[in-house]
């Protein structure tokens, strides 16, 4: 009896621990479905192509003008702005952490960085409104310091965290005997860094790179806060301009449920996920690579 | 010499021996723990001298203190003086980068770079000091590969990456790939324990071709091994030298009880 009842509940703990590992998958698709159902009438529409390629943001005039492209070309402008600031720094910074720092240090600065990360993103913005704008609008002497530069500045500090750890690990993970290689040659210590360890690390650095855009194109708060808002075609980084997220943020608020407005909100909402979705993607199918040949 | 070549005369030729390198009271640690004490020990030029004794000994330590690797290693000190050329080697303002290009090293587990073809891994210690031509570093590959008895395996496959060759090929590429910064003396960390007995053969081969240009100093489990390629023997045990002399001798007539038992196989 005891034995029937001992296989009865292993049942029910694997179909419990079953159901917890399936359930993030469902609820992604969930999610897709649901996207994909909201915006598909509107794509279909408004014309897929004149959407995607549109240059005009005008949703509310009449007619109203449903262009991604100017909001798509903000995402991509912070984000790169974030991501050519925050890749060097954080290679730099992974670099003095894993081969230069002493130990003592290196905790210092680990626990800094990972505290970085837990610097909720409206503070960060909070700052970049009152500190980091006025800065660019004197430096520049633009009209107004809100503008995607400030923006990527910002994003830069918040994917410093993902950027820093994951390349730091990858690092720490090429095997000391490739170091000690290098050195039994008479490589210094810098030669040694450049020609071995970081060849070795590079699908981690491209992996950190790709979360850290992930980490980026996604944020909403900060954003929507100090790049200035505008949903024109930006051609510099020293222009006011509205990203994908901002604008699902700062309109959803306000539009008609069930207009053409309010389901172009979620094809933008779509859009973003599929452009997650394929960097996440990128990133770890670099990071599995590794794993394989490591 | 003269022509005359008595009994006398040979023995005093072989205690003329030229000392390549000097340890004189090598102590080291690992943070607390002390892994060599007071090491006393002559390394012949042009000679094989083989490391022997158990695992832990300190035989690693040792000839990682010779290239000065044992400092690039967390927690790790050393104290006394190595005599290489008549200078100090661990003074401080030696420089560690230069000495390690007159003392390589191959290690026991073979290391070529895993990014990098075979040309780039033989080429790679040269190219660190400064460009070459094309022609005169190709010239260098086959030379280098030559000496290390894989030129004839490898030669038609050099854009293949280096990890791609068998364990034995990977460390004949790792000695080609020393030899190539033409060292004066070479440092083998337990080079065959990888390898299968073929390979071993081989690499044994190598080091009785390569000792006519080379000081060699290579560290061992396998006491047949260190009989057949050295010409001196040191027998380490919990970080201290027992005995150091000619290997005929301490295989055969070892004065010390505690290298004769490790010899016999009484333990270790």
């Amino acid at each position: 009896m005891t034995r029937m009842k001992n296989r009865f509940l292993e049942k029910i703990i694997e179909a419990a621990i079953f159901l917890s590992g399936i359930v993030a998958v469902l609820i992604v698709v969930l999610i897709f479905i649901f996207l994909f159902k909201e915006s598909f009438s509107f794509f279909v529409k408004e014309n897929m192509l004149a959407v995607l390629l549109g240059r005009n943001w005008y949703p509310i005039s009449d007619p109203p003008q449903f262009g991604f492209l100017p909001l798509m070309m903000g995402s991509l402008f912070v984000t790169m702005g974030a991501i050519v600031i925050a890749v060097p720094f954080g290679l730099a910074a992974a670099l003095y952490i894993s081969e230069v720092a002493p130990a003592w240090l290196k905790d210092i600065l680990k626990t800094g960085i990972e505290l970085l990360a837990a610097i909720p993103s409206i503070v960060l913005g909070f700052i970049g409104i009152v500190v980091l704008a006025p800065l660019i609008k004197n430096f520049f002497h633009l009209g107004s310091g809100l503008t995607a530069l400030a923006g990527s500045i910002m994003l830069a500090f918040m994917a410093m965290p993902t950027i820093v750890s994951i390349i730091e690990d990858a690092i720490t993970s090429v095997p000391r005997s490739y170091k000690q290689g290098a050195l039994a040659l008479g490589a210094t210590h810098w030669q040694t860094i450049r020609r071995v360890i970081i060849p070795a690390a590079f699908p981690g650095i491209i992996a950190a790179v790709m979360l850290g855009i992930g980490r980026v194109i996604g944020e909403t708060m900060a954003v929507l806060m100090i790049t200035g808002n505008a949903a024109i075609m930006p051609t510099t980084l020293l222009q006011p301009v509205r990203t994908l997220t901002a604008t699902i943020a700062a309109e959803m608020g306000e539009v008609i449920r069930g207009s053409s407005h309010y389901y172009s909100l979620f094809g933008i909402g779509l859009i973003l996920f599929i452009i997650t979705f394929v960097i996440n993607l990128i990133a770890d199918l670099v990071l599995h690579r590794r794993r394989i040949n490591g | 010499m003269t022509k005359l070549t008595t009994q006398s005369e040979v023995i005093i030729v072989v205690e003329e021996q030229i000392k390549r390198m000097q340890a004189k009271n090598i102590n080291a640690w690992f943070y607390d723990k002390q892994a060599l004490q007071n090491i006393n020990l002559d390394i012949y030029d042009k000679k094989v001298t083989a490391i022997i004794g158990p695992s832990g000994c300190g035989k690693s330590t040792f000839i990682r203190n010779l290239n000065r690797l044992h400092e690039t290693v967390p927690g790790a000190r050393v104290s006394g003086t190595i005599l290489l050329d008549g200078e100090n080697i661990l003074q401080g303002s030696y420089d560690a980068v230069a000495l390690r290009r007159k003392v390589g090293m191959v290690f026991q587990k073979p290391t070529p770079f895993p990014t990098m073809s075979i040309y780039d891994n033989v080429t790679a210690g040269l190219k660190l000091y400064g460009r070459q031509s094309k022609s005169d570093l190709d010239l260098l590959v086959e030379k280098s590969l030559k000496r290390a008895a894989l030129w004839e395996e490898v030669k038609d496959i050099l854009d293949k990456p280096g990890i791609s060759l068998s364990g034995g090929q990977q460390q004949r590429l790792c000695i080609a790939r020393a030899l190539t910064i033409e060292p004066e003396v070479i440092l083998l960390d337990e080079p065959c324990s990888a390898l299968d007995p073929i390979s071993t053969s081989k690499i044994e081969e190598l080091i009785h071709e390569l000792k006519h240009k080379y000081t060699i100093v290579i560290v061992t489990h396998n006491m047949q091994q260190a009989a057949r390629v050295a010409d001196y023997t040191a027998f380490f045990l919990m970080g201290e030298l027992v005995e150091f002399d000619q290997t005929s001798k301490i295989f055969t007539a070892p004065t010390d009880k505690r290298t004769e038992d490790y010899i016999t196989g009484r333990f270790g």
